[in-house]
C-alpha cells in the first residue's frame, strides 16, 4: 500500500507549438486537502484535465492507491472515484435538482426511473451536507453556491475518493465559503481527499494540508502548510514560488488624488424588479476609483449593467458630465463614454472562436470605418499597440482568444475598452480568477487610466483589492446602498458590517 | 526545420504547376498528330489552367514564420483530413474521366459552373443566417415568390394566357425590382421576429416559409391565371438567365452563361461585406457570442434585421434568374433550395453553431455538390443513388470538419 492515494508522475502534455505540462508531479494523501497553486497558464487546469481523462497526457503515469491507472475518459475517472467540480457549473437548468444529482445514473430498474428513491436519497444526501434545498426545485433557479454543493453531493454519492475543486469560492459569499469549508472538513475526516485549486491565499492556508506549486507548466515543489515545528507557510513564500520572484507589494502605489468635479451623478435609481437594486445614489468624481463592495446578491452587477443600458430602470436620474443621461442601450452608453468590463468573462466578454484582433477592436469598429468599410491597417495597428501596451502574451493577433489564459483574456477585454477611449470605466470583478502577476498589471493599467483623467467604478468581492485600490468604497446590501467609506477609514469589519446590514436585521427580527 | 517544410510546400506547388503547364502545352500540340483528340478531349487546356493557378499560388504564397508553421502542424494526415471531401471529389473526377473521356471538355466545366451559379447565390444568402447560429427555411419559397412575381409581369403581349391581360410592355427593371422588394419585405419580417422576440430562426423562418408559400399561391391563383404555370416569357427577360457570352468565339465554344459572371460578382460583394465591413465583423461577433456582442455595444437588432433582408435580396435575385433561365414559373419553384444551400455551406466549413465560415469554403461546398451530381449523371448513376451519395457526403464532410475542432 502506497503512502499516497493519488500519484501523478512526470506528466507531460504538449499541444501543437506549446508544452503545456513538463514532467509535473502531484502526490495526494488520503484524507487531506491538497492545494494546487500557480499563476494562470501555469498548467493547473491542464493537469486536472489529464487526471480526469479529458486530455491524454503524452508522457507520465498515474497511480491510484499504488496501482497504475489508465484514464481515458471522464467516465473512467468517475468509476475510479475521481470527481471534479468545475469552476463554471453548467446544470441542466430546466430539470430538478435531484435529477441533476443523479444525472447519468438514475436509480431504477430496466430503464424505468424510481423517482421516489431518487428523492429520498437526494434528501438524505442534502441533510447530511446541511443543505436546505428541495430536491424537486429547478436547478436553474439555484444560486452558484447551491449548485456547487449539488455537485459535491453528487461526488459524495458516487463514493468519490478524490474530489477536484476548481476555484470553488470564486462566486461564493463569505458565509457560503464557511459552509463549504465545514463540508470539506467533514468529508476530509471521512478520508476523502481534495485537490483544491484557488488563487485566494488566505483560504488556502486555512483549509489545506499540503500545497503543490506549478509555474509555466513545470513542477516547483510541494510543502506542508504547517511544518513539523508547527510553523505555517506565509503568503509571501507561496507567491514567491508561484511567480519565481519576490512580490513585495500587492498594489502599485497611487499618486495623486481624485479631482473635485463630478463626472457621474446617480440619484435614487431604482430597478423595475422589486428584489433588485433600489434607491441607489452616489457621485463619481474625475480621477476617482469608486469601489463597490458587498456580498454576492447585493445587486451590484445588476446595477452597473443598468447603468450601461443592459437592464432597465424604473425611476431615478443619472447625470453624466452635467447632462441628463438615459440608459437606452449599450451602444448609446458607449457613445457617451462609458465602458463595462463584465464579470462573466466567458459568457459576456470574449468571442472565443474569434482571433485576438477581432476581440480587441470589436467595440471600436465604427472609428475604423468609412461608410461601413473598415480600414484594416488601422485596426491592426491599434490592436497591436494596445495589446503590446497591456502586455498581452500571445504568439500573434490571429490566435483565437479562447487559447489564451484568463489573465491575458482579461487584458484583451480591457484593451477593447481602452480603445474606445471611454471616460468612465466600469470594472466588474476585474481580477477574478486571475493570477497575481496579471492582477498587478491590471492595477497598474487602472492607475494609468486615472492619471489620464478617467474615472473608474470597480466592483470587487476581494476585500484586499477593494481596500487597496479604491479611493472611496460604496457598500451595497440586498440592492440598497448601506454606506460609504473614505480612504483611511477602511477595515474589513466595517465593510462587512455594512454589507450584512439587512441580513443582520432580518436575523434579529426573526429571533 | 519548420521553415524548411513551409518553403518545401511552396516549391512543390511552383514546380508542380510548371510541370502541369508544360505537359498541357505539349499535349495541346501533340493531341491531333497522335490521334488523341477523341481520347483526351480538352484535357490539355485543363492541365494548362491548373498549372498556371498552382504556379501563381506557389509564387505568391507567403513564407510562414517558424512559429506559424509549427502551429499549423502540416502533416500529411492533417492535410488529408483538411481536404478530404475535395480529394474525394478529385478522385471521382478522375474515375469519371477514365470511364467517360467526354467529361474532359470545356463545355462540361462551363455547364458545371452554370449550374453552380444559382446555388452559390442561395448559399451566400443563407450563410449569414448560419453565421449567427440560425438558419433560414424560407429561402426556397422566396425563390418561388420572386420567380412568380417577375414572370407574371414579363409575358409577351401576344401570349394567350397572360397573367395581367392588359399589362403594357414594362421596362425590365420594374418586375425585377418588384420581385426582389417582395422578398425583402418577407426578409424584414424574418429579421423582425428573430431580433425582436429573440425567436430561434428555425421557428421564425419556418413560419415565414409557410406564409410566403400561401401568399405566393394566392397570387398565382388570381384570375384569370388560376394556378396555370406562367409561360410566354418575353425573350429580353429570358436573356437575363439564358444569355451566353462569347458564344461561338471559336468553333464549338458554347459561350459563357451570364449566370457565371453574375454569381461571381455577388460572390465578391459578399466576401467584401463579410471581411471588410463593420456589418460583416458584427455578424461574426453575434454568431460567436451574442451576449458579448450586446455588451460590446453592437446593435444586435439592427444587424439581425439587416442579415435577413440582405439574404432575402439574394434569394430574390436567384428567383428572378430562375424564372428567366427556365422562361417560366410556378408557385412550386424553389422547393427545397434552402436545404441544398445549407448543405453546401456546411460542407464548405460553415459552422451551424455560428461564427465560423468563409466565402471560399462556401464556393467550394457548392462546387463539390454540383461536380459530384453532374459527374454521377454523366456516368449514368441512378438519381436514387445520387440522393444516397449526396446524403453520405453531407454526413462525412461535417464529421471530418468536426474532428478538426475537437482536440484531445
Amino acid at each position: 500500500m502506497s503512502e499516497y492515494l493519488l500519484e501523478m508522475k512526470n506528466i507531460t502534455k504538449t499541444f501543437p507549438g506549446v508544452k503545456a505540462l513538463d514532467n509535473v508531479n502531484l502526490n495526494v494523501r488520503k484524507g487531506t486537502v491538497h492545494a494546487l497553486m500557480g499563476e494562470n497558464g501555469a498548467g493547473k487546469s491542464t493537469l486536472m484535465k489529464c487526471l480526469f481523462g479529458i486530455y491524454e497526457p503524452n508522457g507520465g503515469e498515474i497511480y491510484l492507491e499504488g496501482k497504475k491507472a489508465e484514464i481515458h475518459s471522464a467516465r473512467q475517472a468517475m468509476d475510479k472515484g475521481i470527481a471534479m467540480v468545475h469552476q463554471e457549473l453548467h446544470p441542466i437548468r430546466f430539470r430538478s435538482v435531484m435529477e441533476n444529482v443523479y444525472l447519468g445514473r438514475f436509480p431504477g430498474h430496466m430503464g424505468v426511473v424510481d423517482h421516489k428513491a431518487m428523492y429520498d436519497r437526494t434528501k438524505a444526501l442534502f441533510e447530511d451536507l446541511e443543505l436546505d434545498v428541495d430536491p424537486l426545485a429547478l436547478a436553474g433557479e439555484q444560486s452558484a453556491a447551491i449548485l456547487q454543493m449539488m455537485e459535491i453531493a453528487r461526488a459524495v454519492d458516487m463514493k468519490a475518493k478524490i474530489i477536484i475543486l476548481d476555484e470553488p469560492t470564486s462566486s461564493l459569499s463569505d458565509r457560503e465559503v464557511d459552509h463549504l469549508f465545514k463540508i470539506i472538513n467533514r468529508l476530509r475526516a471521512q478520508g476523502v481527499a481534495f485537490i483544491y485549486i484557488s488563487h485566494k491565499m488566505k483560504e488556502i492556508l486555512e483549509i489545506s494540508d499540503e500545497i503543490t506549486v506549478m509555474r509555466d507548466g513545470t513542477y516547483v515543489g510541494t510543502w506542508p502548510v504547517t511544518d513539523a515545528n508547527g510553523e505555517k507557510l506565509t503568503i509571501d513564500f507561496i507567491i514567491k514560488q508561484m511567480v519565481g520572484r519576490e512580490m513585495t507589494n500587492q498594489f502599485p502605489p497611487r499618486d495623486g488624488k481624485p479631482g473635485s468635479d463630478v463626472v457621474l451623478k446617480v440619484e435614487h435609481v431604482c430597478s423595475p424588479l422589486r428584489k433588485s437594486f433600489q434607491d441607489v445614489s452616489f457621485e463619481l468624481h474625475r480621477q476617482e476609483i469608486l469601489g463597490i463592495g458587498g456580498l454576492v446578491g447585493a445587486q451590484r452587477t445588476e446595477f452597473v449593467e443598468a447603468l450601461f443600458g443592459l437592464r432597465g430602470i424604473a425611476s431615478g436620474e443619472i447625470m453624466l458630465n452635467g447632462a441628463r443621461y438615459s440608459n437606452k442601450s449599450p451602444g448609446f452608453a458607449k457613445s457617451r463614454g462609458l465602458a463595462l468590463l463584465t464579470e462573466e468573462r466567458r459568457a459576456t466578454g470574449i468571442f472565443g472562436i474569434l482571433p485576438i484582433l477581432e476581440n480587441t477592436v470589436i467595440a471600436n469598429q465604427r472609428n475604423y470605418a468609412t461608410f461601413g468599410v473598415l480600414n484594416d491597417s488601422r485596426r491592426l495597428k491599434d490592436a497591436d499597440e494596445e495589446c503590446k501596451k497591456l502586455n498581452v502574451k500571445t504568439p500573434s493577433l490571429n490566435t483565437l482568444i479562447q487559447n489564451l489564459s484568463g489573465g491575458n483574456q482579461q487584458k484583451v477585454l480591457i484593451a477593447r475598452w481602452l480603445l474606445t477611449n471611454s471616460d468612465i470605466l466600469i470594472l466588474d470583478e476585474p481580477t477574478r480568477g486571475i493570477d497575481v502577476g496579471a492582477k498587478y498589471e491590471i492595477y497598474n493599467i487602472m492607475l494609468e487610466q486615472i492619471a489620464q483623467g478617467k474615472s473608474i467604478i470597480m466592483i470587487s468581492s476581494e476585500m484586499p483589492e477593494l481596500m487597496g485600490m479604491s479611493d472611496r468604497i460604496m457598500v451595497m446590501c440586498e440592492g440598497r446602498v448601506t454606506g460609504f467609506l473614505n480612504k483611511g477609514e477602511y477595515s474589513q469589519e466595517k465593510i462587512m458590517a455594512l454589507a450584512t446590514q439587512f441580513a443582520g436585521r432580518k436575523d434579529s427580527t426573526a429571533a | 526545420m519548420a521553415e524548411k517544410t513551409a518553403s518545401r510546400s511552396k516549391r512543390l506547388m511552383t514546380t508542380g504547376g510548371i510541370i502541369f503547364l508544360v505537359l498541357g502545352i505539349a499535349l495541346y500540340f501533340l493531341k491531333a498528330p497522335m490521334g488523341l483528340t477523341r481520347k483526351i478531349y480538352d484535357l490539355p487546356v485543363f492541365l494548362i489552367i491548373i498549372g498556371i493557378c498552382s504556379a501563381i499560388k506557389g509564387f505568391t504564397a507567403k513564407d510562414k514564420t517558424e512559429e506559424e508553421a509549427a502551429l499549423a502542424g502540416k502533416t500529411f494526415t492533417e492535410f488529408l483530413t483538411n481536404n478530404a471531401i475535395l480529394l474525394a471529389m478529385l478522385v471521382l473526377v478522375v474515375v469519371i474521366c477514365i470511364l467517360q473521356p467526354r467529361f474532359m471538355q470545356i463545355r462540361v466545366a462551363l455547364d458545371i459552373l452554370t449550374q453552380s451559379s444559382p446555388k452559390l447565390i442561395m448559399a451566400l444568402g443563407i450563410c449569414f443566417a448560419l453565421l449567427i447560429a440560425g438558419t433560414d427555411l424560407s429561402a426556397g419559397r422566396m425563390v418561388g415568390l420572386a420567380a412568380v412575381i417577375s414572370a407574371s409581369m414579363m409575358q409577351t403581349a401576344t401570349y394567350a394566357n397572360r397573367f395581367f391581360p392588359d399589362l403594357p410592355q414594362l421596362p425590365l427593371w420594374i418586375p425585377i425590382a418588384a420581385a426582389i422588394v417582395a422578398c425583402m419585405l418577407f426578409g424584414a419580417l424574418n429579421g423582425f421576429i428573430v431580433a425582436k422576440y429573440e425567436m430561434h430562426p428555425f421557428i421564425a423562418t419556418l413560419a415565414t416559409q409557410v406564409i410566403i408559400y400561401g401568399v405566393c399561391s394566392l397570387y398565382f391563383d388570381m384570375p384569370p391565371n388560376n394556378s396555370q404555370p406562367i409561360g410566354g416569357i418575353r425573350p429580353d427577360f429570358a436573356q437575363i438567365g439564358q444569355l451566353r457570352l462569347f458564344n461561338g468565339l471559336w468553333k464549338g465554344f458554347p459561350g459563357i452563361s451570364i449566370l457565371i459572371p453574375i454569381a461571381l460578382v455577388i460572390c465578391v460583394i459578399i466576401w467584401f461585406i463579410l471581411n471588410k465591413t463593420v456589418f460583416g465583423k458584427n455578424v461574426y461577433a453575434i454568431g460567436g457570442n451574442r451576449e458579448a456582442a450586446v455588451v460590446a455595444g453592437i446593435n444586435v437588432f439592427r444587424n439581425i434585421m439587416f442579415i435577413f433582408i440582405l439574404a432575402s435580396l439574394l434569394y430574390g435575385i436567384a428567383g428572378v434568374l430562375e424564372a428567366a433561365r427556365t422562361a417560366g414559373a410556378t408557385n412550386n419553384y424553389g422547393l427545397g433550395y434552402e436545404t441544398d444551400a445549407i448543405a453546401a455551406c456546411v460542407v464548405g466549413g460553415v459552422s451551424m453553431s455560428g461564427g465560423i465560415g468563409k466565402v471560399g469554403g462556401i464556393v467550394m461546398g457548392v462546387l463539390i455538390f454540383t461536380v459530384i451530381q453532374y459527374g454521377l449523371q454523366f456516368i449514368n448513376v441512378s438519381p436514387m443513388w445520387q440522393q444516397v451519395i449526396k446524403g453520405v457526403i453531407i454526413a462525412v464532410a461535417v464529421a471530418i470538419d468536426m474532428t478538426k475542432y475537437r482536440k484531445k
